[in-house]
């Protein structure tokens, strides 16, 4: 296979802050040095682009030193935080701006999606749009003319097709917009975060229609997403940017572990829990882990997979009718499940208790754990929000395939048994 | 596969369609591409021309009412109220030549100097050769022109009809050459303000009400002839004036020609052209960023 896309040395620096009397100084400043043949003296105290910390100066690099090179017919997802430098890497790629050093050498046409209707003219028509839209992003009109009816088809608002797009919905702008993309003819698709707006079914189509681009005519693909669900779909390799530059690069579901993991500060495997203050307690717990079942500590659940809560706790005196409990509350707040183990009576010493989750399928979700050691039902050591589990959408293998979809369906995805039959007869009847 | 952190040595022969660097050549306009693009060029002139009449009753009659409006409102205030030489001609015949012509040169300059403001949003998502905006506004706005034009010949023909003495010249063959000549000059200097106008702001401010200024720096409505001596030499030196004298001088058969002013014209659209190029390739690449 052949190299589609190689990226040498790629730096972007941005000027923060406004524009305005201030920056014509500057430039001046800058226009001198370059004459005297100096390096750029507001390039040279760039600082690494984090969003996050206030810095020094007003020049950032949203992309240093970017090395690298992508096979053709790959799908490639690139992944990072906002601001990681994601959307500045697929805007050199699509000439839209000139990186500040560095090369990028490419085979083959690009076609970019940066944005579904750029160009769109509110006052023409669907028909019109089309032809423009498509002109926009390098088609002629001839190519346009001949996929004119698979692009209507496709958009599905084929009764709207003459009339002014000002009056379309969002989404049937949206999806007329992505229709005339997905018939764009070129080697290379690079398609940032479009896909938010639509519906549930157009994305499904339009994440099935890249995967075709990419596998049935082997076209190399470029994605960026923060649904990590997509990427996965769509996806065999990957980048994962942060702060401007390459944190890990490679096999896509190594990529998205490693972005989930960093993404996620709120979770951990491991939570050292503080001990409590009050004196002369009979019993507490230190240590809770997050664990798959076969033991190992994991951040971040798939969707699917089993996993189990350790928790670690000393009895400082022999302790009756013992019992340690589990709370689960959702995002929203709401509790969801507790579990009790049986009661028991236990001696004096460190004991480990493990909760293992293997009958109820949880929606992805950030989930936060409630823990509970009693004496005779009375409180021993309690403590809410004590550690949280991310059960991400990124599902695992075995996930039942019924289950469609992994969030915003509810909080449980364990399948009912459904029997669908036929209803011939009793239809007959109605229709008598 | 990607390969992360290292850069391989590839053999030299190895064919790239296209490679991504910081700097455009000044010079390379990139011709290809914006033939390659064509098709956009003519969608985006039956864009403007469309959408400037829709939904509107008159539809493109209103491509006649405005200079029709102008000429009358000219006449009577220029013609009638401050008693402005004509050369001898019909008032109306008179404005609307230089109208017509005027309009085209200063349509081309203002539409093309906030053609990267206008366009940011979409120049910001998408790559297409850069010189096609303001080329199709310069072809679109042909258009409008070609249709006050034949409103012009219309107006030359009722006073034909009327016998009205004006004599059309040999002049009228360099009728095309001046259409370049206005069509490249507004585009040439459009494109120097707009390359500057990206960063900056203030040029853009200064435009409409310039042009408002350098009309009257023109023979729009008055006749070279008619203008004070002390100043004659400011209005030759306004390459415009030999364009609006040769083109009333054509059709109309008054107004001073010379080969020397057309000759100047034609070299100060010249530079101003290459400078515009120069200025618009160094800017087109890097402008989202600071728009």
């Amino acid at each position: 296979m052949s190299v589609a896309i190689k990226v040498e040395n790629l730096s972007k620096a941005y000027q923060l802050g406004e524009i305005g009397t201030g920056t014509i100084s500057r430039d001046l400043e800058r226009w001198i040095a370059k004459v005297r043949g100096k390096e750029d003296p507001f390039l040279k105290i760039g600082e690494a682009n984090d969003r996050v910390v206030k810095g020094t100066s007003d020049v950032v690099w949203s992309l240093k030193d970017i090395n690298f090179a992508i096979q053709q017919g790959d799908a490639v997802g690139i992944v990072g935080r906002n601001g990681a430098g994601k959307s500045t890497l697929l805007k050199i790629l699509s000439r839209v701006t000139a990186p500040t050093t560095g090369k990028i050498k490419v085979k083959g046409r690009i076609a970019s999606l940066l944005e579904v209707g750029t160009g769109f003219h509110p006052e023409l028509t669907g028909r019109e749009n089309i032809f423009l839209n498509g002109a926009i992003m390098g088609m002629r009109k001839y190519e346009i003319k001949n996929r004119f009816d698979e692009i209507v088809d496709f958009s599905g608002v084929e009764r709207y097709i003459d009339t002014p797009v000002k009056r379309y919905s969002s989404g049937m702008y949206v999806r007329l917009a992505f229709a005339v993309a997905a018939y764009l003819e070129s080697e290379i698709l690079i398609v940032d975060e479009v896909l938010a707006v639509g519906d549930v079914e157009f994305q499904k189509k339009c994440l099935a229609k890249m995967g075709e681009v990419r596998q049935g005519q082997g076209r190399t693909v470029l994605f960026v997403s923060h649904n990590m669900a997509a990427i996965q779909k769509l996806c065999n390799t990957g980048i994962f940017l942060h702060n401007g530059q390459i944190a890990l690069d490679g096999d896509i579901d190594k990529i998205i572990g490693k972005y989930l993991e960093a993404g996620s500060s709120v979770t951990h495997s491991v939570y050292e829990i503080p001990k409590p203050d009050t004196p002369d307690i009979a019993g507490f717990a230190y240590r809770l882990k997050i664990e798959d079942t076969n033991g190992n500590l994991i951040n971040e659940i798939p969707v699917g997979k089993t996993w189990q809560v350790r928790v670690e706790f000393t009895l400082n005196k022999p302790v009756k009718h013992f019992i340690i409990a589990l709370g689960i509350v959702n995002s929203a707040g709401v509790n969801l499940r507790t579990t009790w183990s049986n009661k028991a009576d236990l001696e004096a010493g460190n004991y480990e208790a493990v909760f293992k989750e293997d009958q109820l399928l949880f929606a992805a979700d950030t989930y936060h754990l409630t823990l509970g050691l009693s004496s005779y039902e009375r409180a021993i050591h309690y403590v809410e929000n004590v550690a949280a589990i991310n059960i991400s959408d990124a599902a695992d293998s075995t996930l039942d395939p019924s289950i469609v979809r992994t969030s915003g369906v509810g909080v449980l995805l364990n399948p009912m048994n459904i029997d669908i039959s036929l209803l011939q007869q009793k239809r007959q009847n109605l229709i008598d | 596969m990607v390969i992360k952190q290292q850069v391989k040595k590839y053999p030299e022969d190895e064919q790239w369609d296209m490679v991504i660097e910081p700097y455009n050549n000044i010079f390379d306009l990139k011709l290809k591409d914006v033939w390659q693009y064509r098709d956009l060029l003519w969608l985006l002139v039956r864009r403007d021309f469309v959408s400037f009449y829709k939904q509107t009753i008159l539809g493109p009659l209103w491509f006649f009412i405005q200079p029709l409006l102008t000429t009358i409102m000219f006449t009577f205030v220029f013609g009638r109220l401050a008693g402005i030489s004509t050369d001898g001609l019909p008032p109306a015949l008179f404005y609307m030549a230089g109208i017509t012509a005027w309009n085209y040169f200063a349509d081309c300059l203002t539409k093309t100097s906030t053609v990267f403001k206008d366009n940011a949003n979409i120049f910001g998502k998408v790559y297409f050769p850069r010189l096609i905006m303001p080329l199709s506004i310069v072809v679109s706005n042909l258009v409008r022109f070609g249709v006050q034009f034949l409103l012009f010949l219309v107006v030359m023909l009722y006073y034909g009809v009327k016998g009205t003495p004006f004599h059309p010249t040999w002049a009228i063959a360099l009728f095309p050459i001046v259409v370049i000549l206005m069509a490249t000059l507004g585009l040439g200097a459009g494109m120097i303000i707009s390359a500057m106008t990206t960063k900056y702001r203030d040029l853009a401010f200064l435009i409409t009400f310039g042009i408002q200024l350098l009309m009257y720096a023109t023979t729009v409505i008055y006749p070279l002839s008619a203008a004070p001596a002390k100043y004659k030499w400011l209005l030759v030196l306004n390459p415009m004036t030999a364009l609006i004298e040769t083109f009333r001088y054509g059709f109309l058969g008054r107004g001073s020609f010379s080969w020397v002013s057309l000759g100047y014209s034609c070299g100060v659209t010249f530079v101003l052209m290459i400078v515009g190029i120069i200025i618009f390739n160094k800017v087109e690449k890097n402008f989202v960023d600071t728009v």
